[in-house]
């Protein structure tokens, strides 16, 4: 039986897949699942045209359904392959404050993330995700280089 | 929202567009004075004995119906507006779609602009400070209009196969109509249709490029409107039929920033004179009753007021229930809400910022023995310091503190301009789709229509076609305003039905 949840914030990037593999062999030695979350950049006070409003909802499907079968199910399955359980959701919002709420909301007890994107500009100026997790997880992270 | 014809003083004030063609320019004025003319002089003409326009009474009254028989909806729902724009009743499993904030922001994105600035001048400059009260209290009554047409564009939008989700008062009138037994509605519609499309390409695209013009060689001296025309014909056709996407959303993101800088230079200049500001609002509030000298006195106040503020939130106009129609959301009348700030922004906020800097800055003269405002006869309002009115009146006012401000001024009205246009290129697209049908090559053939009026309004001065289309405009909301009156039965029950819900605690708070 199961005893813990591993969450990784899969973001499908090539750091990612070291991410996935480091779960993974850490999940079979203390017989842990897994719960991938990948996260949609998304905020509600962005400013969009009239024609990108009409179009929004028709888009959103469209990007759940690409990252649910080009991210999400192949992630699960190689997990799923290697007799580890596994479970995932994709969402939208801000990727750092939600891998932290979805970590309560399945009683996670250690996060996962890769180093990708630590090394932007943009990420020196407002912070990357793996630092933003450092600093407001409320478990264990582990940031896989 | 500007207009040429209502606002003949900020047209005068504001250099036109030089003539590319003279001769077409004339040819077409002739055509259109000839066999428009009757009709802008019947939307546009004065009620007897005062200069008040039927048309700003017809929206005036509207707002005050819808006031009364929503129970002054814009006071006591104002706080849950908040709550609602912030999010918290927002389902967080809705995130990725269009927020209560992001459809506010975007319609206001289309209404706010050079009308807030140069508009609020004119009304001041002819009304006196006095004007200023007048016009706060129609933008609060215009409130309770865009709650009405707001709900009812959610209410009635479409939700196609592929997941696109448009509305607007043409879907209202044609369902709504429909779902109450009344007839007419499809000529209704048809009829908000035309005048919408002719409005789109006149008020909501060639008046912007022509305005847009003026002030770019206002500030780069004197060149041909054509060349500006095509500038910008050729990035709103990169927009609206290219597709790029990041020129769009760059202009979005720059336009309420704008605004929002607006507003912060305003409260820097009045944190400047903190002193003066009790002063302000007493001239403000003396002014709206005595009029404080200026010729007309008090109705003179109250008409310019009132005209400044049912022409500058398009509240009754329809266009609002276009652009908030697409929110996520399962009530309707939660964007009613929502969309109830929009006036107040626009036209409680931003114009009263604009109005005390001109009062307090002191570029309206004043008789110093008599402490009345000096009336220029000939000009047909109050003197100014540099005899400016309009936009060139704010810019002189907001200069008199910080000089570099003109410049800055100049580059928000192109932004507001080239905002204005883009929303209402869609306006005007949903309308011709009502009419046309939906597909590629229908689309094309009207955003190829509206570029090329990019040009036209830009390198003519086509008074009599800009008056038409703004006749049009305001067409729109004789057409509207009608709908809502017969179809308000239908937002009451939903309003009922809500705040019941909202009270027994059946509709959830996800936060705050």
């Amino acid at each position: 039986m199961t005893s813990e949840t591993y969450v990784v914030a899969y973001e499908c990037v090539e750091d990612d897949e070291s991410v996935l593999d480091y779960a993974i062999a850490s999940a079979k030695k203390t017989g842990a699942g897994l719960h991938i979350v990948h996260i949609l950049e998304w905020s509600p006070y962005t400013f969009l045209t009239p024609q990108e409003i009409e179009e929004r909802h028709g888009r959103r499907k469209e990007e759940l359904t690409r990252a649910k079968e080009a991210l999400l199910e192949p992630a699960m399955a190689r997990v799923k392959a290697a007799g580890v359980p596994v479970d995932g959701e994709i969402r939208y919002g801000s990727i750092a404050e939600l891998v932290v709420a979805i970590t309560k909301e399945v009683n996670g007890t250690m996060i996962y993330v890769g180093r990708s994107g630590m090394h932007s500009i943009s990420a020196r100026v407002f912070g990357s995700v793996p630092l933003g997790l450092a600093q407001i997880a409320h478990v264990p992270t582990v940031i896989v280089p | 929202m500007r207009f040429n014809k209502l606002f003949p003083a900020l047209a005068a004030s504001l250099a036109p567009a030089p003539l590319m063609a003279q001769g077409i320019d004339e040819t077409i004025n002739t055509i259109f004075a000839d066999y428009t003319g009757w009709y802008v002089s019947f939307i546009f003409a004065p009620l007897p004995g005062t200069t008040f326009s039927w048309i700003a009474l017809w929206l005036v009254v509207g707002a005050l119906i819808f006031t009364g028989y929503f129970g002054f909806i814009q006071l006591r729902g104002f706080a849950h507006s908040i709550q609602l724009v912030k999010g918290d009743y927002s389902d967080p499993n809705d995130a990725g779609e269009v927020s209560h904030f992001q459809a506010l922001a975007t319609a206001l994105s289309g209404t706010v602009g050079l009308g807030n600035i140069a508009g609020v001048a004119v009304a001041v400059g002819i009304g006196g400070p006095g004007a200023t009260f007048w016009m706060v209290v129609a933008g609060l009554f215009g409130m309770a209009t865009k709650f009405t047409e707001c709900t009812l564009g959610v209410k009635y939008r479409n939700e196609y196969p592929d997941g696109r989700v448009s509305g607007g008062p043409m879907y209202y009138i044609t369902k709504g109509f429909a779902e109450r037994g009344l007839p007419g509605g499809k000529i209704l519609a048809i009829l908000f249709c035309i005048f919408t499309i002719l409005g789109a390409l006149g008020g909501g695209n060639m008046f912007q490029a022509n305005q847009a013009h003026a002030q770019l060689s206002g500030v780069l001296g004197d060149y041909p409107g054509w060349i500006t025309g095509i500038l910008i014909a050729i990035v709103t056709f990169m927009v609206i039929v290219g597709g790029i996407k990041s020129i769009a959303s760059v202009t979005e993101k720059v336009v309420p920033f704008m605004g929002i800088f607006y507003v912060a230079v305003s409260l820097i200049i009045l944190l400047m004179n903190i002193n003066m500001i009790g002063w302000a609002f007493g001239q403000i509030f003396m002014g709206a009753f005595t009029g404080l000298g200026v010729v007309g006195g008090f109705t003179g106040a109250l008409i310019q007021g009132f005209r400044r503020a049912a022409f500058s939130n398009e509240a009754g106009i329809g266009s609002a229930a276009i652009a908030h129609s697409a929110v996520k959301t399962k009530e309707p009348i939660t964007e009613g809400y929502v969309a109830l700030l929009e006036p107040f922004i626009d036209t409680v906020v931003i114009c009263t910022m604009t109005a005390l800097v001109i009062v307090i800055t002191g570029v309206l003269n004043v008789d110093p023995e008599t402490g009345l405002y000096v009336w220029n006869a000939e000009a047909g309002r109050i003197s100014t310091q540099g005899e400016v009115a309009g936009v060139e009146l704010t810019s002189a006012a907001f200069a008199s503190v910080f000089s570099w401000f003109p410049a800055l001024l100049a580059i928000a009205v192109v932004l507001f301009a080239f905002s204005t246009m883009i929303s209402w290129s869609y306006y005007g697209l949903k309308a011709w789709t009502y009419l046309f049908g939906e597909g590629a090559a229908k689309e094309i053939v009207f955003k190829v229509i509206f570029c090329i009026f990019i040009v036209i309004g830009s390198a003519a001065n086509l008074g009599p076609v800009i008056d038409f289309s703004d006749a049009m405009l305001f067409s729109m909301a004789i057409v509207n305003i009608i709908a809502l009156y017969l179809l308000m039965p239908i937002v009451k029950r939903e309003l009922s039905s809500y705040v019941a819900r909202l009270q027994s605690g059946e509709i959830k708070r996800f936060k705050g």
